[in-house]
């Protein structure tokens, strides 16, 4: 096992620890919000598909990664307008919506 | 020298990832936590612009239009639409994942070392299974497939070996990665067992599907960070991942049921043959008129919303309800199901959308104590989770679940379409007690004229 995988492992181990206590303390009231906004931030795959369709080694790799790129972007934008117009709903009582 | 700012890019993008879910714990911080989270990924964008490996951004600058033409139409669908458009973002976030895996595989091969093939597997698996399975659960939430569970014989064994037949075929590409006839079959099986996978699975277990669907797009993305050697993408895909992982854990819990029951388990079958014995018992009906008069009375009204109330659109005549009682001082709760709906959290979307505040959205266990000094428990659109049977009725198929008190309440209203029983076939029995009224008739239509008696009533 070479020393950059054994830091990936380590990397994943730990977050996953951490995703599951921040996520645990998230109130179910927005669990919708929840799921649309961690949809958002795993459109972090455009990362890879903006290097794959960047580079233009060859042309199927350039139009898979341009597919790729388009996708990751219909969850970027989607993702986080959506969770916002949702959290500008949740109002308290006696309160106007802000 | 711009070299050397990416790594720090990606960091920042890192820590905004994380404070952005942490900000979602509460209402009032959870909006800066959008901002957040889209500054993280502005960050990201930009580092992996910034690359001197990318040569013409002509590809990628068409593709930014392109998803973002797409992407605002995405995020205006209307609340009710929320789980459908959540599970064809699932397909679109695993459909990039598994497209970049395909492009890695070819662009690499044969010089691809045992570890980064095994983890590029890992990607185009996840990434293809769960492109066809969010589609196909798309399907079943648009009501363009049919929503009840489709079995045939030997389904799970058809299933699992076709799951066995894509593991093998992964395996050997792990150890041959240059058999590249294997991988366009691989991609296949893996597209396949997607459908195969959604195609016995019910409405009423979409929430746990959803939240599966979306544990597996994330681990695709951070199977991604592994081959490409970058950890922004392991953490963002890890964060995705246990997230989708809670929630489905928490939506097992109560439906009482363990992840296996919901994928192999066929839900629709067990109860059928329980179903046989509903024999002919009365219940008593009101009109909307007697039940407004009830409710005239009454000191604490907990309202029970289920996808019935979604489905007939009624949130909006709902909180019009909540207005009416809470101005004459009648005390208005909400008890929300964890599996109410059809994605965790979807009454309380809907009831947002309609300016419900959130203080009076409770969960099942803080409300379940209310029940007992509630006048009336109104239940829209709302079955199996109110079905007493699940708390004594060894015989039941939600036998154990956890369920809304709902018989405890001194009254009991229903609103619902007919005595037809619901999605899964089980008979309700708080519908045939002496203190339960049956309110027939369309969520929205009954509930509009249960506005219409109070705010009449108010006036003479």
């Amino acid at each position: 096992m070479n020393q950059d995988l054994e830091l990936s492992l380590y990397v994943f181990v730990l977050a996953t620890f951490l995703g599951f206590e921040i996520i645990r303390r998230v109130s179910p009231l927005l669990h919708t919000p929840l799921m649309s906004l961690t949809n958002a931030i795993s459109a972090i795959a455009v990362v890879g598909s903006i290097l794959v369709a960047g580079e233009q080694k060859t042309t199927l790799s350039t139009v898979l990664g341009a597919m790729a790129v388009t996708c990751s972007m219909i969850n970027i934008v989607g993702g986080y307008l959506i969770t916002y117009r949702m959290l500008r709903m949740f109002r308290k009582s006696g309160k106007d919506r802000s | 020298m711009i070299e050397q700012v990416i790594p720090l890019l990606y960091l920042a993008a890192a820590a905004s990832f994380v404070l952005a879910l942490k900000w979602l714990s509460s209402v009032t911080t959870a909006r800066r936590g959008v901002i957040i989270g889209v500054i993280g990924m502005a960050l990201a964008v930009s580092g992996t612009l910034l690359k001197p490996e990318i040569v013409s951004y002509r590809w990628v600058a068409a593709a930014f239009v392109l998803g973002t033409i797409i992407g605002i139409p995405m995020a205006m669908m209307p609340m009710t639409a929320v789980p459908q458009r959540t599970a064809l973002s699932h397909a679109f976030g695993a459909l990039a994942a598994a497209l970049v895996g395909t492009a890695e595989y070819y662009l690499r091969t044969p010089e691809i070392d045992c570890f980064t093939m095994g983890a590029l597997t890992l990607e185009v698996l996840l990434g293809y299974l769960t492109f066809t399975a969010s589609l196909m659960a798309f399907g079943k939430l648009q009501e363009v497939l049919p929503t009840r569970p489709i079995t045939y014989r030997n389904q799970n064994i058809i299933n699992l070996s076709l799951f066995g037949l894509a593991v093998a075929a992964g395996v050997s590409l792990v150890a041959r990665p240059e058999s590249t006839w294997l991988f366009p079959l691989f991609g296949a099986m893996a597209l396949l067992f997607g459908v195969l996978l959604i195609i016995p699975i019910g409405g009423a277990d979409m929430p746990t599907v959803i939240s599966l669907l979306n544990s597996y797009a994330g681990l695709s993305a951070a199977a991604m960070g592994f081959v490409l050697n970058n950890k922004l993408l392991i953490i963002a895909g890890a964060l995705d991942g246990s997230s989708g992982f809670i929630l489905s854990v928490i939506m097992c819990r109560a439906m009482n049921r363990s992840f296996t029951n919901v994928l192999f388990g066929a839900f629709g079958q067990v109860q059928t043959a329980a179903g046989g014995r509903a024999e002919e018992r009365t219940v008593r009906s009101a009109t909307p008129e007697e039940a407004a008069d009830i409710l005239r009375g009454a000191n604490l009204v907990i309202v029970v919303p289920g996808y019935g109330m979604a489905v007939a659109q009624a949130q909006h005549k709902v909180r019009e309800l909540y207005d009416i009682l809470t101005k004459a001082h009648i005390e208005v709760k909400f008890a929300i199901h964890p599996v109410a709906g059809r994605m965790p959290g979807h009454m309380n979307v809907l009831l947002a959308e309609a300016d419900v505040p959130y203080d009076k959205l409770m969960e099942m266990d803080m409300v379940n104590s209310e029940f007992p000094q509630a006048d009336v428990a109104l239940v829209i659109g709302a079955n199996d989770v109110t079905n007493p049977a699940a708390r004594h009725d060894r015989t039941s198929p939600i036998f154990g679940m956890p369920i809304l008190d709902v018989d405890k309440a001194r009254t009991i209203m229903v609103i619902k379409r007919s005595m037809n029983p619901g999605f899964a076939g089980i008979e309700n029995e708080l519908y045939y007690m002496d203190r339960t009224l049956m309110v027939f008739g369309d969520a929205k239509a009954v509930v509009g004229s249960l506005v219409k008696e109070l705010a009449g009533g108010a006036i003479h």
